[in-house]
């Protein structure tokens, strides 16, 4: 990085530091906290959107869709998280080579379980054998965001059912009243204002939410924990850097990461709130509209 | 191949270690369905271990957090509410890795605590085990999170039972003992009987995080994690620990309801609070 870096064990302190945090492995670490914010960034809107499907299930008349949404709902709550974090990706990926098997190699004659090992014929592995390292690195992360997205999802469920149903009646009916249908009033009268009882529920998923993404260290991949244990174990005068066991360092930063995230989502949670409680009949809709009185 | 009764005689308490049942754990081909049920179900030791030890101390400690945190004395409430903070806004898993690899720094021969004329010596060796320093970690975890909601039950105290409790002159312990107390616990319960649940569930990260498991001596999760990795099928082990946790989860809430009972007992029954399962597993 600096061009003063080229032999580090004569530098002074401040000089070495420089030279170390800005090496190679070092940014590999930094784009690890990057994965964690796409991580962020790509699993709440999935998990969004898999909890508004499965809230309005929850919702339908129709029993089969209903009995769906419940289902779904409480299995997710009801086992512990961590064990789907780890079955879904695992058995997700052996779903999808045991119908890809079947599609490519119809005339496969053994069994695919033998023992203990899983075997599908060669066309039907997911990703492609000898594919490039990026294809399986996104693979991996596409398989923790289904994870994620489904254990969450179900948790959003819940909350955005409960909201709708928070919703104050006599909007509903004043809606029928005006001849609306069903569908017509849930979209223009019950979405737009059930986002303020949601909101509270879904900052709580929020945290958890961000609480999680360690987890994917579980899941094999190179995150901010591995980095974190790879930089900071010792490293004998072998290395470039020599140093002592550093890792409580290292995790006292990602503790610091983790604080300030939860910290940063607690206050734009709130200013969220506040904008979302503007013209609504609660009492904080309603301390606004006096204080602009 | 070993007979059902075979495993069960090898592996339910293979988890205390290798002297208390079959030195090594069933391999590859050798896994039978009893194995992998009774491997499993002698883990649930540990998880009962650790949930049970960190409720029992958590328990105490959060009710002084809580305390500190509501009082009016910022020597206590400001540290109260940043050990509160730092707990409930960081990963669990995180917490595990940090303490572990602060607690092997630690001199293994020990630290010397002068105190005059004796010198203490407090063993450091054992903090590295997940039994002592995983416990610790959890303990303090649970402190910070039984501590929010007792805090927010101390601040929905009526303020008729305080005044009343002032009006025949008790003093502030005796207040705090007859009156402050019952009340924050019974407003607390239900969802301290969720924390419960969550501090359970959680357990499962200890040997997956940094704290090793010696001996191959896990709880239940690690040994399902094991068959997983070793059969490489997950339909097996992981329903199975998932109808054990349930199982756990439902003596939990057996217990938890009955204190309930004995706490709500004073109230006419439309006033009782009743105890909803409310799970949000991840800390």
């Amino acid at each position: 990085m600096f061009s003063f870096c080229t032999d580090p064990s004569v530098l002074p302190d401040w000089q070495w530091f420089a030279c170390y945090f800005t090496n190679a492995t070092h940014f590999q670490f930094y784009r690890a906290f990057g994965v964690v914010i796409v991580l962020l960034a790509v699993t709440a809107p999935v998990a969004l959107a898999v909890g508004m499907l499965g809230a309005m299930a929850l919702r339908s008349r129709i029993w089969p869709l209903n009995w769906l949404g419940k289902g779904y709902v409480n299995i997710v709550r009801g086992v512990p998280d961590l064990v789907f974090f780890l079955f879904v990706p695992i058995a997700l990926g052996q779903g999808i080579e045991w119908v890809m098997h079947h599609i490519q190699c119809p005339d496969w004659d053994q069994p695919i379980r033998q023992g203990n090992d899983f075997i599908v014929c060669r066309d039907a592995k997911v990703p492609p054998l000898n594919s490039a390292r990026w294809v399986y690195d996104l693979y991996a992360f596409a398989m923790a965001v289904t994870a994620f997205a489904l254990v969450f999802g179900a948790f959003v469920a819940n909350t955005l059912h409960g909201a709708m149903q928070a919703v104050p009646k006599a909007q509903v009916e004043a809606a029928e009243a005006y001849g609306m249908t069903r569908a017509q009033a849930f979209r223009r009268i019950v979405l737009p204002q059930m986002w303020v009882y949601a909101i509270p529920g879904l900052s709580n998923i929020w945290q958890i939410l961000v609480k999680a993404t360690p987890l994917l260290f579980l899941l094999g991949i190179q995150d901010i924990v591995y980095w974190a244990r790879e930089l900071g174990g010792q490293k004998t005068s072998l290395f470039t850097y020599p140093h002592d066991d550093w890792r409580m360092w290292y995790f006292l930063a990602l503790l610091c990461f983790y604080l300030f995230l939860t910290w940063v989502s607690e206050f734009a949670f709130g200013r969220l709130n506040e904008r979302l409680s503007r013209g609504q009949a609660t009492a904080a809709g309603e301390r606004q509209r006096k204080a602009a009185a | 191949m070993r007979t059902c009764l075979e495993s069960f005689e090898g592996y339910i308490l293979r988890a205390l270690g290798r002297d208390f049942g079959e030195r090594l754990l069933p391999r590859n081909l050798d896994i039978t369905l009893c194995d992998q049920m009774f491997l499993i179900a002698s883990g649930l030791i540990w998880n009962v271990y650790f949930a049970g030890v960190a409720i029992l101390f958590g328990f105490f400690l959060a009710i002084g957090m809580a305390v500190a945190k509501f009082s009016q004395n910022k020597w206590l409430n400001i540290p109260a509410s940043v050990f509160i903070f730092v707990f409930r806004g960081s990963p669990l898993f995180i917490q595990f890795f940090f303490f572990y690899s602060a607690f092997v720094l630690l001199p293994r021969s020990g630290i010397d605590i002068p105190l005059g004329f004796v010198t203490l010596t407090l063993d450091t060796s054992a903090l590295t085990t997940a039994q002592v320093g995983g416990l610790i970690v959890l303990i303090l975890n649970t402190t910070a999170y039984s501590a929010e909601l007792f805090h927010g039950a101390l601040r929905s105290i009526p303020k008729g039972d305080l005044e009343a409790a002032d009006a025949y002159g008790m003093n502030a312990l005796t207040k705090f003992r007859r009156v402050v107390f019952p009340s924050m616990l019974r407003l607390a319960w239900p969802s301290y009987t969720n924390e419960a649940i969550f501090l359970t569930h959680s357990t499962t990260l200890v040997f997956l995080s940094a704290f090793p498991a010696r001996q191959q001596s896990g709880e239940a999760f690690y040994y399902a994690r094991y068959f997983v990795d070793q059969t490489f099928n997950p339909f097996v082990a992981y329903p199975i620990v998932a109808a054990y946790f349930i199982l756990l989860t439902l003596a939990i809430i057996g217990l938890y309801g009955l204190v309930n009972r004995r706490l709500n007992r004073h109230l006419p029954k439309e006033r009782r609070q009743r105890i909803r399962f409310r799970p949000q597993y991840i800390r």
